[in-house]
């Protein structure tokens, strides 16, 4: 008769594969048990990621909306101090300079370095400075902000929080905050008038309300043209600040040191700005880690126990099949199979379990923020389930590997 | 049989102690000598206790000696490692034992290919074949789909046999194959391993308590605490059924 005389390894593998099938099969009670097990197991973990990676990209979404991700400024002026010889000893009473308001240097050449930056996704020239802003006898300190609008709204989609009028801003005109405006009594086409204190106050139409939703910045933002607040505020052709976006939000602290590296100028990423915020988030993180590890571990528990009771009950029949000529590997490889199987078909039922409650959270919930799954996190999920299966099935399977033949065959 | 060949089967010296080296070492068997032959048809009886079951599961490979020497088609077995044994086992012993052991998850024809899917992996249409047509020779061809728990005993036994013969093996070994088995149907399946041990041309040694049985075979090894005590041929044997 014919057959391959030679036995691959492969060809032993698919036997193990049928056998941990049909052991599976056969066990069914068993299996829905561990597996629904593994199915709660795998969906708290896909949900509770899920829901706080959603909360997460919420809060950052909500604190980047009104800021820039990378502040550029000129650097700090410090003392010029004369040099001195060698070997003499030098006593320095210095007072810290006095920051005074001044323009980055060739900035126009930056924005065009900056620009060609692939992680850079948008560069926004601004100069920014104090203002009184009056209207009648009312007379309010606010921030003045020269901007370049149509760089400015890659930073910052104002359109979106326009309340009323347009988005635009022309000579002599201004877009300012809605605490501004209620405190001032001003409304869209009304008059404004900004004053530096250099004696060349200026009047303003307010061609658009918008709120931020920060009160600091709906109170005191005033947003100019660049050309007339760079008037305003005594620094003609200046910028103070450029502002940044980047693509990878989380890379913001590195792109800006090599940003700083590549300008000489000081660069300041969101990520300092809120560091507070960060600790939070990092916080959240940790909090689901760990959820993810003792869940993972329970399940672990779960499915060595199974399979511990399974390699007892099966104990003659591997010696059987030990007896007909399967090797210990083979053995071996059947209960990491079921091991496996466990994990990976448990983690599919617990994926649907983990999008129903998403999809109910998404529609019933409170409606505080939007539910993602990413699907990142769902072979995430499959591939630690199938692993943390294979990892606890090592210990039932090695101890079915090991068993006497003689034994096994006569264990009733 | 050309005298270039091996036998199937030679004990030298073959020792087997329990417990070794503890204070309840016990030996079981004392330097057993024994050669089995390609066309053997052989008993081996013995009182309970005399070390049969030992014996098997050391022919069997199941077991290592504690001295002397085993040579399965004249290969030396006692220093080869696990999956030199493994691989020895499947290609050259056929097991049928008491209580039949099949894979209660598993249907007889799966049952039968086990052997062959353990080695090989998929089995190829002339496997399934072999293993039909031992089936059919078993008066099984009905029940290939149909779970061991639902045949009789008779019925699982000669799945058994049909499993161990799947392979061509040289050896086969039966512990007690009748010994659950009512007198009809174990004379029944006395007789198919006695038919298919010569078709395949396989040796067959089997233990059993029943003289009945011994009487019919070729060979009849008496084992009497651990030693063998007798070694006779019948010149024919006489028909179990007869």
């Amino acid at each position: 008769m014919t057959e391959s005389p030679v036995s691959t390894a492969g060809a032993r593998l698919w036997t193990a594969w049928v056998l941990a099938l049909q052991f599976l099969r056969d066990g069914r009670g068993q299996t829905v048990t561990i597996m629904v097990g593994v199915a709660v197991g795998v969906a708290v973990v896909v949900f509770v990621s899920a829901l706080i990676q959603g909360l997460q990209s919420n809060i950052v979404q909500r604190t980047l909306g009104t800021q820039a991700h990378i502040r550029v400024l000129a650097p700090d002026e410090v003392n010029q101090r004369p040099a001195f010889a060698e070997d003499t000893l030098q006593l320095v009473w210095e007072d810290r300079r006095a920051q005074r308001r001044r323009s980055i240097n060739n900035w126009q050449q930056v924005v065009a370095t900056l620009d060609t930056l692939s992680s850079v996704g948008a560069v926004s020239p601004v100069i920014a400075g104090p203002a009184f802003a009056g209207r009648g006898a009312a007379l309010e300190s606010v921030a003045l902000t020269g901007i370049d609008l149509q760089r400015y709204q890659q930073i910052i989609p104002l359109a979106d929080y326009i309340t009323g009028g347009s988005v635009r801003l022309e000579p002599g005109e201004a877009m300012i905050g809605s605490e501004l405006a209620a405190t001032l009594g001003l409304s869209v086409g009304d008059k404004l008038r900004l004053d530096t204190g250099r004696d060349n106050p200026a009047v303003v139409n307010v061609v658009a309300v918008f709120e931020l939703g920060v009160r600091e910045l709906d109170a005191r933002n005033v947003y100019l043209g660049l050309k007339q607040a760079q008037a305003l505020l005594g620094l003609p052709g200046g910028v103070t600040q450029l502002d940044l976006v980047v693509e990878d939000i989380f890379a913001a602290d590195t792109i800006a040191r090599r940003i700083a590296r590549l300008t000489g100028l000081e660069a300041e990423s969101w990520m300092e700005k809120n560091a507070q915020l960060m600790n939070a988030l990092s916080a959240q993180s940790l909090s689901t880690n760990m959820i993810i590890v003792f869940v993972s571990l329970s399940v672990a528990f779960g499915i060595a126990s199974v399979l511990s009771v399974s390699v007892v009950q099966r104990t003659r029949e591997i010696g059987i099949l030990r007896a007909m000529g399967a090797g210990r590997q083979q053995v071996l490889q059947v209960f990491l199979i079921q091991g496996a199987l466990y994990g990976l078909l448990g983690a599919l039922m617990g994926i649907a379990g983990a999008y129903v409650l998403v999809w109910v959270f998404n529609t019933f919930g409170p409606g505080l923020f939007f539910i993602p799954v990413a699907g990142g996190l769902v072979v995430f999920a499959l591939v630690l389930a199938t692993v943390v299966g294979v990892l606890a099935a090592a210990v039932p399977s090695r101890r079915a590997a090991m068993l006497d033949p003689v034994v096994a065959i006569r264990y009733v | 049989m050309s005298e270039a060949q091996p036998a199937v089967l030679r004990l030298a010296g073959l020792r087997k102690s329990y417990n070794v080296g503890l204070p309840n070492e016990t030996e079981v068997l004392h330097g057993l000598d024994l050669v089995i032959e390609r066309d053997d048809f052989a008993a081996l009886i013995g009182p309970s206790g005399s070390g049969k079951s030992t014996l098997l599961n050391l022919i069997g490979l199941l077991d290592q000696p504690t001295a002397g020497e085993l040579y399965l088609l004249g290969e030396p077995t006692s220093t080869m490692d696990d999956a030199g044994r493994t691989r020895l086992r499947g290609e050259s012993i056929g097991f049928v034992f008491q209580f039949h052991h099949l894979v209660q998850a598993f249907g007889a024809l799966d049952n039968v290919l086990m052997p062959l899917m353990l080695r090989h992996g998929r089995p190829g249409p002339a496997a399934i074949d072999r293993a039909r047509s031992l089936l059919a020779a078993m008066g099984l061809e009905k029940y290939a789909q149909t779970r061991p728990n639902q045949l009789s005993g008779g019925q699982q036994q000669r799945v058994a046999i049909a499993r161990a013969l799947v392979t061509q093996p040289s050896l086969l070994l039966a512990d007690e194959p009748t010994g659950n088995l009512d007198t009809r149907t174990a004379a029944d399946v006395f007789e198919l391993m006695r038919r298919f041990g010569r078709e395949v041309g396989c040796a067959v040694l089997l233990v059993t308590h029943d003289p009945r049985l011994s009487a019919a075979c070729d060979r009849t090894i008496d084992l009497v605490d651990g030693r063998i005590v007798s070694d006779t041929r019948a010149p024919t044997g006489p028909s179990v059924t007869g």
